[in-house]
């Protein structure tokens, strides 16, 4: 099975985030990948693995530094990648353009897939819209929120399962198709270090937006950041013992916040 | 003149609250208020959405809408867009919004403002707030073209009964049933009406302190105490301990909530955590270290452990409720 896997390069969840201007301030920040990209990655492994056939083609938009991001996931076992890197898409690149790019970049590869796996959303700018905008440029149908993937023998289709409000449905759907990847999906692996030696040795192919004759440029525009209001340690509510301290919150609930 | 278009969310033969606040909220906007109401039994719901703002109600009903296919409802709605040619379209950031609204921009070909927290109207654009890095900093948003489509996190807005004209209208779309290549071969709903946690008003939450599954009871006795707009989270060390299933999870790697009061019981309030949950109204903490970074963010901090402390509590608000 032939797959693609698109990733982004994320600051780490433990990033404390400042701002400046319209973006945040870079220096300081450990860059990992995409928390949720870790499962798409992850998948796309075990059905080449599963198969015994095809081959997994890594997509990243990102600056220079994304490079690492997806040596780890040639590191996890991915074969080759494209690195659509271009200093027009710096901090301007809003879902719409980083679809539009990634499309491009998958187009022009001229790389076979039955199945692209993304993230279900990145952890930086939360927006979880590429999946659906990038098989709507590609004119293939998009799954959301895959906790289950399963593909027939002949990889015609695949039936997911996929996370809804207040459970799960099942979907049956064509091959190719776009999948983004919910926690749960799998459990991502580490990257072996003879991985990580063999990584250093694969292809890297960069790309520019003119390298791809991707004009598309960003349809939503960040105007302004700013942090959220800092939040005040409040009172420690007072009680001889546990019981005492639940009739004082108790009270506090019913009285003061009018919850109860 | 060109006005809102929202989309109104069917659920369980109900139209969503979030869908009601997004209403609302366009009209304030001011401009005709549109709404397209999409599910097989819609009709009877659409004239609820009159009392809530909207002039013109199309509804696309009809057995092919029984279950929610992305491409279906997207080929529907899109076609109701073109004809109202609306300035903006709003709908609620549900789980089905989330997949609902990138679909529906990319296939008008503009682009989409996702899970925002406030709007506000500039001349002929719409300034959105939202949460990014899972409410670490905020952005101030705006589309480059018209429609601006923008999805909008359930409890931003309050639902606000303001009469519209409610003309509805019964749409015949002609779906491309080429395109629609998946399927829905069945759905399965937890047997459970808590509500979601991104749009419960009320969530008590367990993480590392909890010990086991089996102690997530009384945080579910506790909940219900609340009522129906209350549910129960877990931090993401108790559901990566397989404690709590993944959809429980609050923070950075699971969801962003804002009730109006949030029970931390026996969590520490790691950053990624912090984040998830820090724009609660309230926040009441419970554990036994004193040092634990979430009393610094708690409004109530109880000191002590939530072993003795949930019960007590669950049978003080018993006494208080009478």
């Amino acid at each position: 099975m032939n797959t693609v896997v698109c990733i982004k390069q994320v600051p780490d969840t433990e990033t404390l985030i400042k701002i400046q201007g319209a973006g945040i301030v870079q220096d300081g920040i450990k860059w990992v990948m995409n928390p949720y990209d870790e499962f798409a990655v992850e998948e796309a492994l075990r059905k080449k693995e599963e198969m015994k056939a095809g081959e997994v083609t890594v997509v990243s938009l990102g600056p220079d530094r994304a490079v690492e991001a997806i040596r780890t996931a040639l590191a996890m076992g991915a074969d080759t990648a494209v690195h659509v890197s271009d200093a027009a898409y710096a901090e301007k690149a809003d879902p719409y353009a980083a679809a539009a790019a990634i499309a491009a970049a998958i187009k022009a590869s001229g790389k076979p897939y039955d199945a692209i796996f993304l993230g279900k959303q990145a952890i930086d700018d939360d927006s979880a819209q590429v999946p659906a905008m990038l098989a709507e440029m590609l004119g293939i149908p998009a799954i959301t929120m895959v906790i289950k993937f399963d593909v027939a023998a002949d990889k015609s289709k695949a039936t997911v399962t996929r996370e809804v409000e207040g459970g799960v449905a099942v979907v049956e759907v064509p091959l190719p198709a776009v999948f983004s990847a919910q926690k749960g999906l799998n459990e991502p692996r580490y990257a072996s270090l003879p991985g990580i030696m063999k990584a250093k040795k694969k292809p890297v192919d960069v790309k520019t937006a003119a390298d791809l004759g991707v004009t598309e440029g960003p349809k939503t525009v960040i105007k302004e950041m700013s942090l959220p209001p800092a939040r005040q340690a409040g009172q420690k509510v007072a009680g001889d013992d546990a019981a005492a301290k639940a009739k004082e919150l108790a009270r506090i609930l019913h009285e003061d916040v009018k919850i109860v | 003149m060109p006005g809102t278009l929202i989309y109104a969310e069917v659920q369980k033969g109900e139209i969503k609250k979030g869908s009601f606040e997004v209403a609302s909220k366009a009209k304030e906007f001011g401009g005709e208020v549109a709404a397209c109401i999409i599910g097989k039994g819609a009709e009877a719901l659409a004239p609820q959405l009159a009392k809530f703002g909207a002039d013109k109600i199309y509804v696309v009903d009809g057995p092919e809408f029984e279950n929610y296919v992305t491409e279906a409802y997207v080929q529907a709605f899109a076609q109701v867009a073109k004809t109202v040619n609306p300035s903006v379209i709003l709908a609620s950031a549900t789980a089905q919004g989330k997949d609902f609204v990138p679909a529906v921009a990319a296939r008008l070909g503009v682009g989409a403002i996702s899970d925002c927290v406030d709007l506000q109207k500039n001349g002929d654009k719409v300034v959105a707030k939202r949460p990014m890095y899972a409410g670490k900093a905020y952005a101030m948003v705006e589309a480059v073209a018209d429609p601006q489509v923008i999805a909008v996190r359930p409890n931003s807005f309050a639902v606000k009964e303001v009469a519209g004209a409610g003309a509805v209208e019964k749409v015949a779309v002609a779906l491309d049933a080429s395109k629609i290549k998946a399927v829905v071969k069945s759905v399965e709903l937890a047997q459970t009406n808590e509500p979601d946690q991104t749009e419960a008003e009320i969530i008590v939450s367990g993480g590392r302190g909890m010990k086991g599954p089996e102690n997530f009871k009384m945080l579910e006795d506790l909940a219900k105490l609340f009522g129906p707009t209350a549910t129960t989270g877990a931090s993401r060390a108790a559901v990566d301990a397989g404690w709590r299933g993944h959809s429980y999870q609050v923070g950075q790697t699971g969801k962003t909530v804002s009730p109006n009061l949030y029970i931390a019981c026996g969590i520490s309030g790691a950053i990624q955590h912090l984040a998830g949950m820090g724009t609660s109204k309230v926040i009441v903490a419970i554990n036994k270290d004193a040092e634990a970074p979430i009393f610094q963010k708690a409004d109530y901090g109880v000191v002590d452990d939530l072993f003795n402390v949930v019960p007590a509590l669950i049978e003080e608000i018993k006494k208080v409720k009478g």
